[in-house]
């Protein structure tokens, strides 16, 4: 089964820190910014974003988790329905700037659901998406990143597999694979 | 996996250990949500649940209502005093009267042992045991054992005790089932003539000294004496079982242990619990009802997702 690397340990790395130069560009001391990582993938980068964040700014920066289980769209219309995991907003989101965070964005409908939980905890003043992977021409719905590690064009029948040191993994490794292989 | 083995939640004896496990770590992030500034998840958006209660219930039906609001459910409610069921209307046309009407789910009370697994064998609807007679309460041993778990981290190996009425407590069987499958160690305690006659059968430890029953437990379950079920005299008076079987302050300091108090309601203070017990810190009795919306959360969402 074919297998595409995308981005390595050393390649995330060099990508990573770029985003946060970005983020930093637009946020400033991220006084009035806070980051939402979206469960379960998305916590990973958020915490080793948020780390390079605080380390380069020097500041506390706000983060949370968010878990868009309740709020999806495809609840009874899928096979076996997705797990739950914890949601964890200990800050209030009213008038800050929101800074969402995936690893893939695909067909967009997570991030929908996502804008539905987030607006559970308060009213933003600004949000935007960040994701490590954009998979071009795949969207079902008008969202797209603001911030891009690497864009991608794949098929629909393709996966993009991200492995990541904070979960266990022997190194970091984001793949392009065929969806039977596991 | 992060489905039910079972299309219906009919009793505890019915589902296994990964059931309870899931049912648990969902109704973790539903307590969550329900205690955010907005407690409303658009889940159950499309799901159309009837609340189909033949006995009378008030927290159990408020606590399953509210879970059915919070989770974005249509719900009706249907109770059977002054309905169909007076004139006649045998239980299967009632409730298919109600299905007829594109109901998704029902959540239902009767007073006959049985009646929802009954309903489960004609139905197409999932359905949700709210208690049938002196048989099982599901939802009300799920969120004791919930409660229960999130002061412990875990049942396993814990000692529970449940004391008082067991003879007609539907209580008391499922929370049997549910401790067991969770691992803790399990003991009834009540005057001979409450407990069941062949209860030991069930592996659970039978004592009848309430002293000795507290001396031996970690968590104790208190039960209400259930006066209504009773037909015949099975103590001499309530002042000679409050007597004997009362729990008080001083009863529980005299223990050289801190223990964890549980009533599933309603109490009769002064009866099985006194005051001084059921509003001290040894007693979770609110933590269980405001679990309780969250386990029924679960329980609803986890069935309805159920293909």
């Amino acid at each position: 089964m074919q297998r595409k690397l995308i981005l390595d340990t050393e390649l995330l790395n060099i990508t990573v820190d770029r985003l946060c130069q970005q983020l930093i560009e637009n946020h400033g001391n991220f006084e009035h910014t806070a980051i939402l990582g979206l469960q379960p993938k998305g916590v990973f980068l958020a915490e080793i974003i948020h780390e390079k964040l605080e380390a380069a700014t020097g500041t506390k920066i706000d983060l949370g988790y968010l878990d868009t289980t309740f709020y999806r769209d495809d609840f009874r219309r899928r096979e076996t329905p997705v797990k739950a995991n914890a949601t964890k907003v200990p800050f209030i989101i009213e008038d800050k700037n929101v800074v969402i965070i995936d690893d893939v964005l695909f067909t967009g409908r997570s991030v929908r659901a996502a804008l539905d939980a987030m607006i559970a905890f308060g009213r933003p003043r600004k949000v935007e998406l960040l994701v490590l992977v954009n998979r071009k021409y795949s969207r079902q719905l008008p969202i797209e990143p603001d911030y891009i590690g690497r864009e991608v064009n794949t098929m629909a029948w393709q996966k993009v597999l991200v492995e990541l040191k904070a979960q266990g993994f022997k190194n970091n490794k984001i793949w392009l694979i065929n969806k039977e292989e596991k | 996996m992060s489905q039910l083995s079972q299309k219906h939640l009919l009793g505890i004896k019915n589902i296994n250990r990964k059931d309870i496990d899931l049912i648990f770590e969902t109704a973790k992030n539903f307590k969550e949500v329900i205690n955010r500034p907005i407690k409303k998840v658009p889940s159950l958006r499309d799901v159309t649940i009837a609340n189909v209660f033949f006995e009378n219930s008030t927290r159990t039906k408020l606590s399953f209502e509210l879970a059915e609001k919070r989770l974005s459910a249509d719900v009706i409610n249907f109770s059977s005093s002054g309905s169909s069921v007076k004139k006649g209307e045998t239980l299967l046309d009632t409730v298919n009267n109600i299905l007829a009407m594109k109901v998704d789910m029902v959540v239902m009370r009767h007073g006959s042992p049985g009646a929802p697994h009954f309903l489960s064998k004609h139905i197409k609807a999932n359905i949700v045991n709210a208690g049938d007679g002196t048989h099982e309460h599901p939802t009300q041993a799920l969120l004791d054992t919930f409660s229960i778990h999130q002061k412990y981290g875990s049942l396993e190996g814990l000692k529970v005790a449940i004391i008082g009425d067991i003879l007609h407590s539907r209580v008391a069987i499922s929370n049997i089932y549910a401790l067991q499958k969770l691992g803790a160690e399990v003991m009834v305690c009540g005057p001979n003539t409450l407990l069941p006659k062949f209860i030991s059968s069930l592996g659970v430890k039978v004592e009848l000294d309430v002293r000795k029953a507290l001396e031996w437990c970690d968590v104790a379950n208190v039960l209400r004496i259930q006066l209504e079920r009773q037909h015949i005299k099975y103590f001499p008076s309530l002042r000679e079982y409050s007597l004997y079987y009362g729990i008080d302050k001083k009863m529980l300091d005299s223990l050289n242990k801190e223990i964890t108090i549980l009533h599933p309601g309603p109490i009769n203070r002064g009866v099985e619990l006194n005051s001084d017990v059921a509003d001290s810190d040894h007693s979770i009795i609110l933590e269980q009802v405001e679990n309780g919306v969250a386990v029924r959360m679960a329980v609803l969402y986890l069935l309805a997702g159920v293909s």
